[in-house]
């Protein structure tokens, strides 16, 4: 069984987003993590890059297969956790910790709202 | 996130008498060549590591079997695969392939000779069709007056791989004799109410052997197997890690370094070409190619730095001013013993030198990479 927080929203394409005033900090689910296992390598999106909700913003690679990572919201990467260039694996010991990804300033708060809840996440999940 | 490993076609995959054990080991199963296979049961890299450092259990009844028995079965066989059975005793085996006419490989397999004119060819999954209605056409064609009997009694065996250095210890406890196996060599074992085949081979680069047994037998072998390695650090392993660690090897896989397209030569096979010989299907080719050399070969080569692994279809480029682009990624990953990309590929035979500087184009931006020697991977003694 994977882990799902109930403090923090997640896309339907399996990122989560945990809110810090006007910014956000966002990371890979435990079901990715776990689905994915052995991350060998992780690309991601330049400080500074406005994203829009849904773009392509980044690349995560484990031993078998390559798979995109999505903005789940708009705003401006802020700063990205340097150290999953070095520690990929950090994603799959602690993926709602120091495995975390990127942080955005976010400027559609309803896009927040839009996502989904614990619950409706944990109902994705176990389908 | 989008994961690319995607929910196929369940109910039209064959299965292995061992597909309800690899579902209580917890294994993730995905479809491979037509089969249900587990890819891995827990981490790729745990079980690689498991391979290299004690043992790790494969299952590969995915794999095919055909007997050749008769006085010709020898002859026949001689003709239609590049490597030379007369090189055999009873109870050895040779790595050899089945090509086409003008070369192009058909399959890349194992023949065994079982007995005096009684043969075992090991073939791939995804092969088994294509092969042996390539090997009735011929028999049945060229070669009708030859005395033998052929059967592909693939669905009635299943077939599992012990590899690693704790393999012979572990198999022991079983079968006293699998340790005195040599290299190469195939015995036939009672295991309870049948006989099975246990040769010393392997796909993985470390020691270990394969075990052919009739179906009934195979969750029993398996779990016999498994309680004997269970104090010694045996852990089940996947395709995954079955992967990476024939990639560090340097080893071949059909569909990737090998199809119609490629030639044994090309591929660096010419050591499972017996060219001495009077005839075999695709010798004009592969005489021609060792002479003449080929316009492209295949490498084995390693990222320099920091880049994300390398994959299948990444291009080749040239390591310098006008960085043209001399070849493809064939096979690609990040290698769990070393930590970093690896991969085997096809380049223009200039380049093919181990030690030259190459470059990988992964997603529109090129990285260093060089060419080295196979194995890729090699344990310090």
């Amino acid at each position: 069984m994977s882990d799902i927080p109930t403090d923090l929203k997640y896309a339907s394409s399996h990122e989560w987003v945990r809110v810090e005033g006007d910014t956000a900090v966002i990371g890979i689910s435990d079901h990715a993590q776990q689905e994915l296992t052995d991350l060998a390598f992780i690309e991601l999106p330049e400080v500074g890059l406005d994203l829009t909700a849904g773009d392509s913003c980044g690349v995560i690679e484990s031993v078998k297969t390559a798979s995109e990572i999505y903005a789940p919201i708009s705003g401006e990467v802020i700063e990205i956790n340097d150290a999953l260039q070095t520690e990929p694996g950090l994603a799959n010991e602690d993926p709602y910790g120091e495995g975390w990804f990127y942080k955005i300033r976010f400027n559609i708060p309803g896009e927040i709202e839009d996502l989904l809840s614990p619950e409706d996440y944990t109902e994705q999940v176990n389908i | 996130m989008r994961t690319i490993l995607t929910a196929m076609e369940q109910s039209a995959l064959k299965k292995t008498p061992l597909y309800d054990t690899h579902l209580a080991l917890g294994g993730r199963m995905v479809e491979f060549g037509g089969w249900d296979m587990p890819v891995l049961y827990n981490s790729i890299v745990k079980e690689h590591q498991s391979v290299r450092n004690t043992a790790g259990l494969f299952d590969i009844s995915h794999m095919g079997e055909f007997l050749f028995e008769g006085p010709n079965a020898k002859k026949f066989l001689n003709l239609i695969l590049t490597n030379d059975l007369s090189r055999l005793e009873p109870g050895q085996g040779q790595y050899t392939l089945l090509c086409q006419d003008n070369g192009g490989v058909i399959d890349d397999l194992y023949a065994y000779r079982l007995g005096e004119d009684r043969y075992l060819l090991i073939v791939n999954a995804s092969r088994i069709e294509v092969d042996w209605m390539w090997i009735r056409s011929q028999r049945n064609s060229n070669y009708k007056s030859l005395q033998l009997e052929m059967n592909d009694i693939s669905t009635n065996y299943a077939a599992m791989a012990l590899q690693g250095p704790s393999s012979a210890k572990i198999l022991s406890k079983l079968f006293p004799q699998a340790a005195t196996l040599q290299k190469n060599n195939i015995s036939e074992i009672k295991f309870k109410d049948e006989s099975i085949w246990v040769s010393r081979t392997g796909y993985t680069g470390e020691d270990g052997f394969e075990l052919i047994t009739p179906n009934i037998q195979a969750v029993e072998l398996w779990g016999e197997i498994f309680e004997a390695g269970k104090s010694l650090g045996l852990a089940p392993a996947g395709l995954g890690a079955r992967d990476t660690l024939r990639t560090e090897a340097g080893f071949s896989l059909y569909g990737h370094e090998l199809n119609s397209e490629t030639t044994p030569i090309e591929a660096g096979l010419g050591w499972a070409v017996a060219d001495y010989k009077i005839n075999f299907i695709g010798k004009d080719t592969c005489i021609t190619q060792k002479q003449d050399g080929t316009s492209r070969k295949c490498i084995g080569f390693k990222m320099i730095g920091k880049s994300a692994p390398p994959r299948e279809n990444y291009s080749i480029f040239e390591s310098c001013e006008d960085m043209r682009e001399i070849g493809q990624v064939t096979s690609g990953t990040q290698s769990p013993s070393l930590g970093y990309g690896i991969g085997l590929g096809y380049i223009e035979s200039p380049y093919a030198k181990p030690g030259t500087s190459i470059e990988i184009e992964i997603r529109n931006n090129r990285f260093p990479a060089e060419v080295v020697k196979r194995p890729i991977f090699r344990k310090p003694d």
